[in-house]
Formats: structure tokens, C-alpha cells, sequence
């Protein structure tokens, strides 16, 4: 049978109370409901939190079988040069894949995982990673700024091992113009909120559902949890109701604790509602966006043999308050700082070598040497150990995924950075290898030598006047 | 071991300007500043030299890439001049370019200019930039700067050593105090004045564990030195100062990318100068070595330096701080013109800039006589460029 045969999720570990917000900005007449939203840090971006949750996913998969990575968001950093294809070289998934990007409606991460389960069924596919993010830039004190928050979610698609299997699905579609941004802009405009409540959100989601239950003869009463973005409270909870369901089987739409994450949102609540799903379980999903898509699962015994993984539940607890409105426009280039002369130097990415060198820069692999065992990082072609000295005697060793300890560290005032001091230092890595990284997601006083880390994919720079969005890896202090 | 260079050459005139913030001097004026000294300290005229070696590591921010600059600048006569770059070695490697010229007996008289002008970037510190370190490193490696990259000596030091960071602190202050003592005493200097452990101490942090003062001075500036054959020196000057050893050492990937390396001493310091020390038959540096010049770019990298040339048992080097040894009127004075701490760090003259000092000192020449050192025997100089796991390293010891 189709189904899910793995889930993963990514939530950035800062979170800003949307009193914060309504702090700095109440002034424009803002008045956010409370709550408090997941904020990238100035070096995560959708395609970096899309690679977290993916490594999330493929815990205790083989990568080498996963052969399709479908990308859904709104938040893309490009429109040309596939967005989907950065993140399996970044996951060094294998190259005979097929990749593709399901952009330009919050309704993408339903419809990138139908287009998976569709693939699968059809037999062209055996395991797709299904991908949805988003990181979306809102204009300071408009209502977005407190609604949307930063998220990702990762369903690996199959035809066997399923832990919850596909059962159907029923779409609407429809050129509702609650949101939009042309090519070129950089934030959204929104229509009038109560159009987009009365017209489309209540009417939709009640459709899709409707559609799903008559279509296979179903009662909304036959599932153990349903689940569709949280965009208006009060709405979220009369839709249910007036589907007739109970409020016991209401799946939390994280709105105010993660905020909502658009083409990331359903794909999220169902990562989460699978974290607690017992055997049998029916589980009804909904996405919203120009229409929207409504898919339906029956969770198995597999569900048991789940590997511990971070998913929703532990992410959320993961946090640390980003108290500072200012640091946040700073993160979000939306209040131009000044960084110093040093901070202007311009990065220019020669494409080239970057092609060349994918493999070490946006996967992290390594060689190990087939004579003496070291593992080395970036790849090697003679043996960096002394007695050892082998040349040409490498295998691929991928660095991503292994752990390693802090050897040594420092917090650096001079290097131009948007959030001083620059944390960075060298990391060796358990079964060998030794390099230097920059850190993130820490603070100096708890960085100590000797200390776990893990490596994480993140920005390293955006080159404005290229337009490149440069990554490459971070070591972090191992995330609770 | 080859037979060596020792007392194959000597130094037969030198000449350095002062360092600093030098708003009013270009690359150009320094080396003729530099050059107007040495030949006058030489007795010699500009046609007597028969090649040249010139030093300057950051050419894209002074005098461009090349050699002609220097040819050029000083109306050098169709003689061959070779630029040479070696991050902070730069200036001993033109030394060593020179040397190895006359030694080898192709010319009589050679002659190392490095010169290095800092002041255009607009910026404190060095130049910066992702491709300092080669297109793969820009996309890989950690955005870091020199005092960062040292601050994590700093770091693994104390760690390996057990110091907390108040102790580690502590211990490299007093490697700074020395140096601005020496540095206030020097007219050429970059930084002239002395100061207090405790402003040290408190001083804003550049680079966690290192604070301002535990850095050396960015700073423009040029050095030159005359060299000849050992036999012919003594027809230029009663009191030539010969060439012991050169010894120069690379990183060979280990420190960085295999887990070996304790990450609390320099590597290539520790090779150079076992090699340094049996080219000039020298058996016990610490008792043997009068007094050094050592690259001093952070207080951290002199305290492991004095480690690693043996000057100081390995993890005893507090010990020998705190009871003074490094000190001017101590057994074995380090940095007695100040160091890069405070006579300044123009990357490209540095090398020859210690050499300097060294010539001045064994000739009873300095400048102010309180500086000067009773009878020294055996100088050594030593540059260390780039970062701990990933250098190189220069040595050189002269003597009479």
C-alpha cells in the first residue's frame, strides 16, 4: 500500500512573542493576538530549514534509496535554478533523481505530497521526500508579521513499510485572491482579512472536507484527528464544529506557538498528529490555498517501530525568546546595519567551483581512505595522515550526519557579522576528521571545549548584487 | 643534514622606518625611507647591488603584484629583483631569496626589501576577505580573522593546561606589559606606551579569550638588509653580523584535519627550530639563544612560541613569565624593540624588521642605550604566518 513510510519536521529554534511585535509597532495600529511565532535565525532560510527537516526524515533511512525530492513552498530563494535540487545535494541524495519545486500557493505542500503518493502509485517512483517550508518575509507591522512563522515539515512516500497509508484525497481549486506577490516583489499583498475569512477559509476548508467525506462514503466522526491551518481562531474551531466534529479531534494548528507556517502548515500538524497515532488511526488533513487539498490516512502497526527523531514535539520544546524586534528586522535585512567597511567586502560565488566542489560544500562529504581508515574533511586526494601519506586511495565519507566535540572555540568582535560575536572554531568528529566551522544556534558563555555538537545546513551569505544564496555547514551545540 | 648556511653570509647594513599609522607615507616612500638607511649603513651605492629580493604580502592594497614596483621606486638598474610572499614570513623568506643568492656565489652583494602599507582598507585589522585562502576555502571555511583564529589557541591552551580564563588572562597580560615597555623605549615604534596589567586585563575583547591589548599593532612600515659572501663582509664593515641558520616550516594538513595535534603549540615552530638550532650547533636554546624576536601577532602566540623554540619547558612558560625571563634586564629578553605588540606589524616587513633589531643589538648600536643588551651572542627571529593549524613558519639566527 501507498502511504508514509517517515516523518521529520524543523522548527528554528528562536521564537518571538507577538507582544514584541506589538511593542515595537503597536504605533501602526498592529494589535496581534497572543502568542508567539518560530523565527529563523539571520542564517536559515527555507531551503536550510527544508534540508533540517529532510535529515529529520531520512533518520535510519538509507539515502541511497530515496529516489525523488518534491520542495514545497512560497518562499523560495530562487526562480530559476530548482530550489529542490540544492536541498538532495545538501541531503547528497543520489543524482538519478527526479527533483521538483511545487511553489506559488500555501497549498503546495498538500499538492507536492499528492503528486508523491501519485508517482509512487504509478510505479515510477519507490521513495520520494516530500519537503514543505517556509521562511516568508513580511512587511514590519503588517497583520503577517504575527501570523506567519517559520517551519518545516518532511514525509518520506512509498509503496511499502508504510506507517500510514494513503487512502484518498479530493481537491478544489479556485483564483482566490486573498494574498498575492508578483514576480520581482518582495512581500505580499493581502486583501481585506474578513473577505479572506468569510470567502475563502471558512468556505473552502468545509468544501474540500465535504467533498473527501461524501466521495468516500465517509463521517467526519471516523477519524481520530483532523487537521487544516489555523489562520483564524475562532473560525478554526467553527468549521469543525460545523462539520460536525468534536473539538477532541481537532489537531493544534501551532498557530500560536509556531505560527503559520503556509505550504509547511498541514504538512506539520500531520508530522505532529502521527508523533502520538496509534494503529488504526484515521487521520483527515486540509491545506488552504487558492482552494485547497484534502487528504485522508489509516495509520498501521509500523507506527510502533518509529525511530526516536525531533519531529514537532521536540523542536517546539527546543527554544530561546528572540526579545529584541530590532534584531529581528536586522536578521531580516528589513533595517539596513552597518556592519563596518570590513562588512562590505563583496563575496562573489564562482558557480564553476562551486559545481565542481558541491559535494564538499553543500553536502559535506568528505574522503576516507581506503588504506589507513582516517576520515578527512573537505576531500582529500592524499592521505592527510603523516604515517599514511596513500594517494588517490579515497571513498566518499559523508560529514553531515556524524557528531562530533568542540576542540576549540572563540567568539570573534572583529568579523563582520549581523549578530556579534562570531562564534566559530574547530570540531573533531567521532570516527575522525578534524575542521573548522562556524557555530550557530549558540551563545558564547555555553560553548565549551569538549562540548557534543552536530552539524547543521545553513546561509552563509546572500550576494545581492549576483543574487547568489550562498550555503554551506554550521556545527551546533546537539539541539535537546 | 645539508651542510648549512652558517657563516656563509653576513649582513653588511640595514635600515627599517619607523611603524604606524603612517597617513602621510605611500608603499613607495617607505621603501625608499627603508633603503636610504641601509645603504647608508652599508657603505655601499646602488650600483654595488646585484639582485634584489622583495617582500610584500598584501599586494592588492599597496604596490600590486610583481616586482617592478620596487624596481621602479628605487631606479633599480635592470638588475633582477624577485617578489616573494609567504603570508607573515614574507620579509625572511626575501631574506632567505638573498642569502641563498650570494652564498651560492651568483652575486656578491644582494639585497632584501620588505615593505608593507595596511592603512588604505578603511577598516581595524587586517584586510579580510573570502579569498584570502583560495577559491574552496572561501566557500568552506569559518569566516574568520587573525586575532579569532589565535583566540582559539588561546582557548585550547588554557584548556590543555588546566588555567581558568582569569589565570590564562592573566599569564598573557604579563606578555603584553614586557612589550609595551620595551616598545615605549623605542623612538621607531608604532605603540609608545606602557600599560597596566589590569588595563590589559579589562580592555574590550577582540577575539574571545584575547581583548585588545593581547593583539599587536596593524601598522605600515619597511625594512632592508645588505647582504654578502662571510669573506668579503669585513671590506664593508668592522663589525658584519653572519648568518647562523634559516629555517623555514610548513603545516602539512595534519594540524587541521587529522585529530593529532593538541591545538596548544605550533607545529611548524617546533620543527623550524630543531632545524635551526643544529644548522647554527646550537645544543640548548634556552641557555644558548641571548635574546629573540618571535612573532607575537597575539600574547598568546609568543607564550607558546617560547614553548616551542625550547626557551620554556613545555606547559612552564607562566613560570617563566611571571618570574620575569623574557623581560629587557632578564636572562633572555624577548621582543626588545617592542614586538609586533608595539613596534607594529606591517605583514611584509616584519621579518626583516626583527632581523633588524637582532643586527642592531649584537652591534651594540641601538638607538637608545637603554634598550641595549650586555653582550649579546646569538639573536633568532621567527615568523609565524597564517593560522595555527594551517602555517608557516620562519627562523632565522645571527650572530657575530
Amino acid at each position: 500500500m501507498v502511504g508514509i513510510k517517515s516523518y521529520g519536521a524543523y522548527i528554528p529554534r528562536y521564537r518571538m512573542n507577538h507582544n514584541t511585535i506589538f511593542m515595537a509597532v503597536a504605533f501602526l495600529g498592529t494589535f496581534p493576538p497572543p502568542g508567539e511565532n518560530a523565527v529563523a535565525n539571520h542564517d536559515e532560510d527555507t531551503l536550510t530549514m527544508a534540508v533540517a527537516a529532510g535529515i529529520d526524515c531520512l533518520s535510519g533511512v538509507k539515502r541511497e534509496m530515496v529516489d525523488g525530492l518534491y520542495l514545497a513552498t512560497t518562499s523560495q530563494p530562487y526562480m530559476v535554478r530548482q530550489n529542490s535540487a540544492l536541498v538532495a545535494t545538501a541531503l547528497d541524495l543520489q543524482s538519478n533523481i527526479r527533483t521538483a519545486d511545487f511553489i506559488g500557493s500555501t497549498k503546495s505542500g498538500t499538492t507536492g505530497l499528492l503528486s508523491a503518493f501519485d508517482a509512487v502509485k504509478a510505479g515510477m517512483s519507490n521513495n520520494i521526500l516530500v519537503c514543505a517550508s517556509d521562511c516568508r518575509l513580511s512587511k514590519p507591522g503588517s497583520p503577517q508579521e504575527s501570523l506567519y512563522g517559520d517551519g518545516a515539515a518532511s514525509l518520506l512516500v512509498g509503496s511499502d513499510e508504510a506507517i500510514a497509508t494513503f487512502e484518498g484525497s479530493y481537491s478544489v481549486s479556485y483564483d482566490f485572491p486573498d494574498r498575492w506577490r508578483a514576480s520581482g516583489e518582495k512581500f505580499e499583498h493581502a486583501w481585506e482579512d474578513r473577505f479572506i475569512r468569510d470567502s475563502g477559509y471558512r468556505q473552502f476548508i468545509s468544501e474540500v472536507i465535504s467533498g473527501l467525506l461524501k466521495k468516500y462514503s465517509l463521517n467526519i466522526k471516523d477519524f481520530t484527528k483532523i487537521m487544516y491551518p489555523g489562520l483564524y481562531a475562532r473560525e478554526h474551531g467553527a468549521i469543525a464544529k460545523r462539520l460536525g466534529a468534536d473539538p477532541s479531534q481537532l489537531q493544534d494548528s501551532l498557530l500560536s506557538t509556531v505560527g503559520d507556517t503556509g505550504s509547511a502548515s498541514p504538512l506539520m500538524m500531520l508530522v505532529a498528529a502521527l508523533e502520538s497515532a496509534k494503529p488504526g488511526d484515521k487521520i483527515l488533513v486540509a491545506s488552504f490555498g487558492n482552494g485547497g487539498d484534502a487528504l485522508f490516512f489509516e495509520v498501521t502497526e509500523k507506527i510502533k517501530s518509529v525511530a526516536d527523531r525531533r519531529a514537532v514535539k521536540k523542536h517546539l520544546n527546543s527554544k530561546k525568546e528572540l526579545t529584541s524586534y530590532e534584531k529581528y528586522l536586522a536578521f531580516r535585512n528589513l533595517a539596513p546595519m552597518d556592519l563596518g567597511m570590513r562588512g562590505e567586502i563583496s563575496i562573489r560565488t564562482p558557480m564553476s567551483a562551486l559545481f565542481r566542489e558541491r559535494k564538499v560544500v553543500l553536502a559535506l562529504c568528505g574522503s576516507k581512505c581506503e588504506k589507513c581508515g582516517t576520515p578527512q574533511y573537505p576531500y582529500q586526494r592524499v592521505c592527510v595522515n603523516p604515517d599514511c601519506g596513500a594517494i588517490d586511495q579515497m571513498e566518499d565519507y559523508r560529514f553531515s550526519d556524524k557528531k562530533g566535540v568542540i576542540f576549540t572555540y572563540t567568539g570573534d568582535n572583529l568579523a563582520a557579522s549581523i549578530d556579534p560575536p562570531s562564534i566559530y572554531g574547530l570540531v573533531d568528529f567521532d570516527g575522525g576528521g578534524r575542521f573548522w566551522f562556524d557555530f550557530t544556534d549558540c551563545d558564547l558563555d555555553s560553548v565549551k571545549v569538549g562540548m557534543p555538537v552536530e552539524m547543521t545546513f545553513r546561509r552563509r551569505y546572500v550576494d545581492e548584487s549576483s543574487g547568489v544564496h550562498g550555503y554551506s555547514w554550521k556545527a551546533t551545540p546537539i539541539r535537546a | 643534514m645539508a651542510e648549512g648556511i652558517k657563516d656563509k653570509v653576513a649582513i653588511i647594513g640595514m635600515g627599517c622606518t619607523k611603524f604606524g599609522e603612517l597617513w602621510d607615507k605611500s608603499a613607495e616612500d617607505l621603501m625608499v625611507d627603508a633603503f636610504k638607511e641601509c645603504i647608508e649603513d652599508a657603505g655601499i651605492e646602488k650600483k654595488d647591488i646585484n639582485a634584489a629580493w622583495f617582500g610584500v604580502h598584501f599586494e592588492e592594497q599597496s604596490v600590486g603584484k610583481g616586482a617592478t614596483s620596487l624596481a621602479l621606486t628605487l631606479k633599480l638598474p635592470f638588475i633582477p629583483v624577485t617578489r616573494v610572499e609567504n603570508f607573515c614570513a614574507t620579509a625572511t623568506e626575501a631574506f632567505r631569496g638573498a642569502c641563498y643568492g650570494v652564498a651560492s656565489g651568483a652575486y656578491d652583494i644582494a639585497m632584501a626589501l620588505g615593505v608593507e602599507k595596511l592603512k588604505d582598507t578603511g577598516y581595524g585589522g587586517l584586510p579580510g576577505g573570502p579569498g584570502l585562502m583560495g577559491t574552496k576555502n572561501a566557500l568552506i571555511m569559518p569566516k574568520l580573522t587573525a586575532p579569532g583564529a589565535f583566540a582559539m589557541m588561546a582557548t585550547r591552551y588554557f584548556a590543555v593546561y588546566g588555567l581558568s580564563p582569569e589565570e590564562g588572562k592573566k599569564m598573557l597580560a604579563k606578555v603584553s606589559v614586557k612589550s609595551h615597555y620595551n616598545g615605549a623605549r623605542n623612538p621607531k615604534a608604532h605603540l609608545r606606551r606602557e600599560v597596566t596589567e589590569e588595563q590589559i586585563i579589562n580592555a574590550p575583547i577582540i577575539a574571545w579569550p584575547l581583548g585588545l591589548f593581547d593583539c599587536c599593532g596593524v601598522s605600515d612600515g619597511a625594512a632592508a638588509a645588505i647582504v654578502t659572501r662571510a669573506d668579503m663582509a669585513k671590506k664593508f664593515r668592522p663589525d658584519p653580523i653572519h648568518v647562523k641558520a634559516l629555517q623555514v616550516a610548513l603545516s602539512s594538513g595534519e594540524e587541521l584535519m587529522y585529530t593529532k595535534w593538541d591545538g596548544a603549540h605550533v607545529e611548524t615552530t617546533c620543527r623550524a627550530g630543531m632545524l635551526a638550532y643544529e644548522e647554527a650547533g646550537v645544543k640548548n636554546p634556552r641557555e644558548e639563544i641571548s635574546m629573540a624576536e618571535v612573532h607575537d601577532c597575539f600574547s598568546i602566540t609568543e607564550a607558546v612560541t617560547m614553548e616551542d623554540l625550547q626557551f620554556s619547558p613545555r606547559g612552564k612558560v607562566k613560570e617563566d613569565i611571571e618570574a620575569g625571563r623574557f623581560n629587557l634586564d632578564g636572562p633572555q629578553p624577548i621582543q626588545p624593540d617592542g614586538g609586533l605588540k608595539c613596534f607594529g606589524h606591517p605583514i611584509g616587513a616584519s621579518g626583516l624588521r626583527m632581523i633588524y633589531e637582532m643586527y642592531k643589538q649584537l652591534q651594540g648600536k641601538v638607538q637608545l642605550p637603554e634598550r641595549q643588551i650586555k653582550n649579546p651572542k646569538l639573536g633568532l627571529t621567527h615568523n609565524l604566518g597564517g593560522f595555527p593549524p594551517m602555517n608557516i613558519v620562519s627562523i632565522a639566527i645571527i650572530g657575530l
